[in-house]
């Protein structure tokens, strides 16, 4: 048996996802192979050839996979599949874009998000927003899978597997990528950031949210965050969201502040470790869920907070 | 240039899910059920493509049970033109969907696919690009903006990060993510009206689909339950809090 895993990367870097999704791989069994698809790639396929458990690493390398579209990465990955019983794909929005492409070639209903695997037919995943936990088996012969990386354990370092260099089609494809607004920033990436600062409503406004939340994430070298409302109100960007439908996030602490704990807002952080509320009302159902409530005036709190730490 | 805009209904975004105590599922009955999200925003764009003269008409599909038609009424109360059910009490999954969205469409034949990015009960994503693929069309997926240039569609995709455009030829399968606009509410006049649209009703079968799931549930259960921790006084209880617990 052999499993493909697809590989988030940079080009120049991998991301953390992609360990987590060799776990998930190496929990399914098999040869785990790691696909590398990019232009430029091979330090991210060298950094992948470093992870324990890695059969070898397929580097495809070629203009139309810098950015790859999903049709791009069809039409390198279903060929692929002959000969392989399995596609481990990252739960990111490029695995998420590509995956069911792919699922729906090889005839295949792929499984979302998965959180545990049971057996090589059966999987766990939640569903209504992490509001019910979902096992389900697969009558499919091949499996395609998306991973929710925050449910596995990092990759730990390996001796080294070969990279075997595969040819890339090179399109022209039906959608052509032009361009791409990257948030700049120096903090952590919500989805691998081990501590995350986020904001809500409370902050009131965008100058609010940037004069009490980034201090304070950068006094504890945290990642940013806000909630549904926050970024509806325009306080923070759309990449900021945590939540059903924004991020998914389980770090080792969560700090909340000024977010009243929606249904859809705790979907996305209530699998953090240690989670802190600060929050005026005291009924707020945050609270339902924190390790530590403090109940007051977000705008005393936090900079009493940021200067003590 | 006719729109296609599969909507599933679901239950209502407001409603908390209760898992069924013999763990088969989430208990449905004397639910509240509305229109999923993501499907309403796909609505409002395609209306909004018309207003603009792009689009000519809105087909609104549902493949669902008989009161799936209910959703596909608000569909063409907001300014859907006519509606396609195809009815089954059986679950579809993505792929099934896909393949008789896909049978739509070539009868159809419309310029593009608006659909939701994933609906709010199963979670799966998957809808849009499977339909895409199966198709043969390029996809837009987790749209926040759309822009017709010529004979190619804009659009912007938020993915992780920030903001994503790609081009893409027509016709195409676009999915909405949050931030692509914000539904009207259909006016009561706008509700009678949409009562003597005509609404097909259809069959997997009548598509040549064959809808027997892949996927087969084995339970469904609670999520772990997280307990309160406690209030502390002050900032300076927090710190010591966690540095005890270890978070500092």
């Amino acid at each position: 048996m052999a499993v493909l895993v697809l590989a988030e990367h940079s080009n120049s870097a991998l991301n953390d996802a992609t360990g987590k999704v060799l776990s998930a791989a190496l929990a399914f069994g098999g040869d785990v192979d790691i696909l590398v698809a990019g232009e430029n790639a091979r330090p991210a396929a060298e950094a992948a050839s470093k992870l324990a458990g890695v059969r070898k690493v397929l580097l495809a390398d070629g203009a139309p996979y810098g950015k790859p579209v999903a049709e791009a990465l069809e039409a390198l990955i279903v060929p692929l599949m002959g000969a392989y019983d399995a596609l481990f794909a990252p739960a990111t929005t490029n695995g998420k874009n590509a995956a069911p492409r792919i699922a729906a070639r090889l005839d295949v209903m792929q499984i979302s998000e998965i959180t545990a695997v049971i057996d090589k037919d059966t999987f766990e995943r939640p569903i209504y927003a992490g509001n019910a936990i979902l096992t389900v088996r697969s009558s499919d012969a091949k499996k395609i899978v998306t991973v929710r990386g925050t449910a596995f354990p990092a990759a730990g370092a390996g001796s080294g597997a070969p990279i075997e260099t595969i040819a890339a089609p090179s399109g022209p494809f039906a959608s052509k990528f032009v361009r791409e607004e990257l948030s700049k920033s120096d903090r952590p990436e919500l989805a691998s950031a081990k501590r995350i600062v986020s904001g809500g409503r409370a902050l009131a406004s965008s100058d609010q949210f940037q004069q009490y939340i980034l201090p304070l994430a950068d006094k504890l070298k945290a990642g940013v965050g806000a909630s549904r409302a926050a970024v509806d109100a325009g306080y923070a960007p759309n990449d900021y969201q945590v939540g059903q439908t924004g991020k998914v996030v389980a770090p080792e602490l969560y700090v909340a502040v000024g977010i009243s704990g929606a249904i859809q807002h705790l979907a996305g952080m209530k699998d953090s470790k240690i989670i802190v509320a600060v929050n005026k009302d005291e009924e707020a159902p945050i609270f339902a869920v924190a390790d530590f409530g403090l109940v007051g005036d977000l705008f005393k709190i936090v900079p009493e907070l940021t200067e003590k730490l | 240039m006719k729109v296609l805009v599969p909507v599933k209904r679901v239950i209502d975004y407001n409603v908390r899910p209760r898992v069924k105590p013999d763990q088969t599922g989430v208990d449905l009955a004397n639910v509240k059920m509305a229109m999923n999200p993501f499907c309403e925003i796909a609505i409002e764009e395609a209306v909004r493509l018309k207003e603009k003269g792009i689009a000519t008409e809105i087909v609104v599909v549902s493949i669902g049970p008989a009161q799936a038609q209910e959703t596909i009424r608000i569909g063409l109360a907001m300014g859907g033109d006519r509606g396609i059910l195809v009815q089954t009490d059986a679950r579809a999954e993505p792929l099934s969907v896909a393949k008789i969205i896909r049978a739509i469409a070539e009868e159809e034949k419309p310029g593009l696919i608006i659909t939701g990015k994933q609906a709010i009960d199963d979670d799966n994503n998957q809808t849009g690009q499977m339909t895409a693929a199966l198709l043969g069309w390029p996809q837009g997926t987790f749209a926040s903006a759309v822009v017709k240039d010529g004979d190619k569609l804009m659009v912007t995709r938020e993915v992780d990060g920030g903001l994503q455009t790609v081009e893409l030829s027509t016709p195409a399968v676009v999915t909405t993510d949050l931030r692509l606009n914000e539904p009207r509410f259909a006016s009561l006049p706008n509700i009678m009206k949409a009562k003597k649209k005509e609404i097909a009703i259809k069959s997997p079968a009548d598509y040549g689909v064959d809808i027997t799931p892949r996927l087969s549930v084995v339970k469904v259960t609670e999520p772990k339950k997280r307990e309160a921790g406690e209030k502390v006084a002050d900032v300076d209880t927090l710190i010591s809090k966690l540095k005890s617990a270890g978070a500092i």
